[in-house]
């Protein structure tokens, strides 16, 4: 009852910062015509106002990709956190979000369409996660979830080198802005049609961590007592991998990389809701979206300039972090 | 009635082999205790008989069916493990541990329900250690967490417990409890098997004994087995069976 409560709330949390941060920039709108004008064009789908053109072609879409980043970073964090037994990683843990960005890299090197750079960036996720496990299969039949390990901080060391060596290639006056700017994550260039493309992806891979939360829970005690209370932990273990790699690579590709949300918003979650996986995947799918909106906000409002999400969730995320550790030593370090 | 029978079992890692020719077959409502020196196999004789390796010969029966033939929940609803107490990466409560014993009742998609949390803290109830459900699992004793364990296989429902070593980090009162417990669960019907390194737990608890040494495997009575002669030839030091005035069996140096 007390978890349905804190859940709610974390709801009710996501909404009011979604419409505040929807009224926020050069043309402010208040909170209420936000809601107004929502609401109008739910109703009757006119669309007139000099209010609705910001908010449904720049601030919404917008809000709806830090949403979506947010909830899949902290959704793939927490997944990868129970799956691992280790409250320390992230989904950079597996490469995921280094391959991404080298996939992408190449593709704004080559000069290709928006489009294809996301392409190039998913792919880039996905194919790391899979040279990784083939890795890790070849090295150690049963898939040791260490030599997972290794494996993942190896080929994201590659794939980091890659993404050097694209660096130096670039056109210094043209590509390599670009390509810093994406490396150090951005959601100013997304447009309603990059939301509409990526969230069924993200909504894809969710559902399944979402429906087998309780059973990835049980992957946290290590996989002898998780398969003797049950759970078929390899079957388990491929599905929550590609799920959650499928929602990071889908949102790395919209919004380049952005560390500390999948480390830091699961541990947030858990001082809210406690560790149990099936009450801390959706605290901290709700706190990532809200977190995130947040934090876009701020990266579009707070200076002149855009302000890289990376560099901001590294200020803010570093610091909390270290505080989260050191308040709550006893409940968040066994 | 047999619930767990192992016929000419070969057990080990890959191309290791630890064992082999081990028959062993365990009753409804009995205790068998393992014996065996350090590094012997014990371990890896359980994770056979749970189905979490393979043997390596050989097969492992459950109520007359094939283990390599089930899935893991039906075998999860037969057999229960009680591993050794370690601390959790995660700070779960004594009640969300428990609770997940429950786990191969529940569908692929559910967690659990009223009814589950209710059979978890009767399990607590049942250990003498209900007080203890909403306390951090991993700030609580050894011994406190060995019985939480226990308690989360009895969650479990099943027919079968499998316990490596539940007696090694407790102390007296505690050891004294767990015992008591294991005997009332082989009253209520269970097949208990566990490991020790204390004979004398076998004398008071178990009613089979299997003793597994480097090239050696015997079962049987408790007192068919643990002679002065086997325990010497298992543990490779000179050991006595005595008996104290009060009637219980010692083992100490001859």
């Amino acid at each position: 009852m007390r978890t349905a409560t804190i859940l709610l709330l974390l709801a009710v949390l996501l909404f009011a910062v979604s419409v505040i941060a929807s009224g926020i920039g050069p043309y402010r709108i208040p909170p209420l015509d936000v809601l107004k004008a929502v609401l109008r064009r739910v109703a009757d789908g006119s669309d007139s106002s000099a209010i609705d053109t910001v908010l449904f072609n720049i601030r919404l879409p917008r809000v709806a990709a830090a949403a979506c980043v947010g909830a899949a970073l902290a959704a793939a964090g927490a997944a990868f956190q129970s799956l691992f037994r280790n409250p320390l990683v992230s989904p950079d843990i597996l490469g995921v979000s280094t391959g991404a960005g080298l996939g992408a890299v190449i593709g704004i090197l080559l000069g290709l369409p928006v489009v294809m750079i996301q392409a190039l960036g998913f792919g880039g996720g996905l194919l790391t996660v899979v040279v990784v496990a083939a890795l890790a299969r070849s090295l150690r039949g049963s898939g040791d979830v260490l030599v997972l390990v290794l494996a993942g901080i190896v080929v994201g060391a590659l794939a980091g080198a890659g993404i050097s060596l694209v660096k130096v290639l670039a056109d210094p006056y043209d590509q390599l802005p670009a390509i810093t700017f994406w490396l150090l994550g951005s959601l100013a260039g997304v447009k309603a049609n990059d939301v509409a493309a990526t969230a069924p992806v993200v909504l894809l891979g969710l559902a399944p961590l979402i429906l087998l939360r309780w059973r990835i829970g049980i992957l946290s005690l290590g996989d002898d007592e998780a398969r003797a209370l049950g759970v078929e932990v390899s079957r388990l273990r491929t599905i929550v991998i590609t799920a959650a790699t499928l929602v990071t690579a889908s949102v790395v590709a919209i919004s380049g990389v952005i560390g500390w949300v999948g480390l830091m918003v699961p541990h947030m979650a858990r001082l809210l809701v406690g560790p149990r996986f099936d009450r801390l995947l959706p605290a901290a799918i709700l706190l990532g979206a809200a977190f995130m909106v947040g934090v876009d906000t701020l990266a579009r409002s707070a200076a002149r300039i855009e302000i890289p999400l990376g560099v901001l969730t590294a200020v803010i995320g570093g610091p909390v972090f270290v505080w989260l550790l050191a308040r709550n030593r006893r409940k968040l370090l066994p | 009635m047999t619930l767990l029978e192992a016929r000419d079992l070969a057990i080990g890692y890959g191309r290791t082999r630890i064992a082999g020719g081990l028959n062993l077959s365990v009753m409804a409502g009995s205790v068998t205790c393992l014996l065996g020196p350090n590094g012997v196999g014990k371990t890896t004789l359980f994770k056979t008989l749970l189905g979490l390796i393979p043997p390596l010969s050989g097969t492992v029966e459950i109520d007359g069916s094939d283990l390599s033939q089930l899935d893991r929940q039906t075998i999860a609803r037969q057999i229960a493990y009680v591993p050794q107490a370690q601390i959790a990466e995660f700070p779960y409560t004594v009640i969300d541990l428990v609770v997940m014993g429950r786990t191969a009742h529940l569908g692929t998609f559910g967690g659990p329900r009223r009814a589950d949390h209710e059979a978890a803290m009767a399990a607590l109830d049942k250990l003498g250690i209900a007080s203890l459900a909403e306390r951090d699992s991993t700030q609580i004793s050894g011994g406190q967490r060995q019985l939480v364990l226990i308690a989360r296989a009895l969650a479990q429902r099943t027919r079968i417990v499998v316990m490596d070593e539940p007696t090694a980090s407790l102390d007296l009162g505690n050891r004294i409890l767990v015992l008591d417990t294991i005997r009332g669960l082989a009253g209520s019907g269970l097949a208990v098997v566990l490991s020790t390194h204390e004979p004398e737990h076998a004398f008071v608890v178990a009613d089979r004994v299997a003793i597994l040494g480097r090239d050696h495997f015997a079962t049987g009575p408790v007192e068919a087995v643990m002679t002065s002669q086997e325990l010497s030839q298992l543990y490779g030091v000179a050991l006595n069976v005595e008996q104290t005035p009060s009637g219980r069996l010692v083992v100490g140096p001859a």
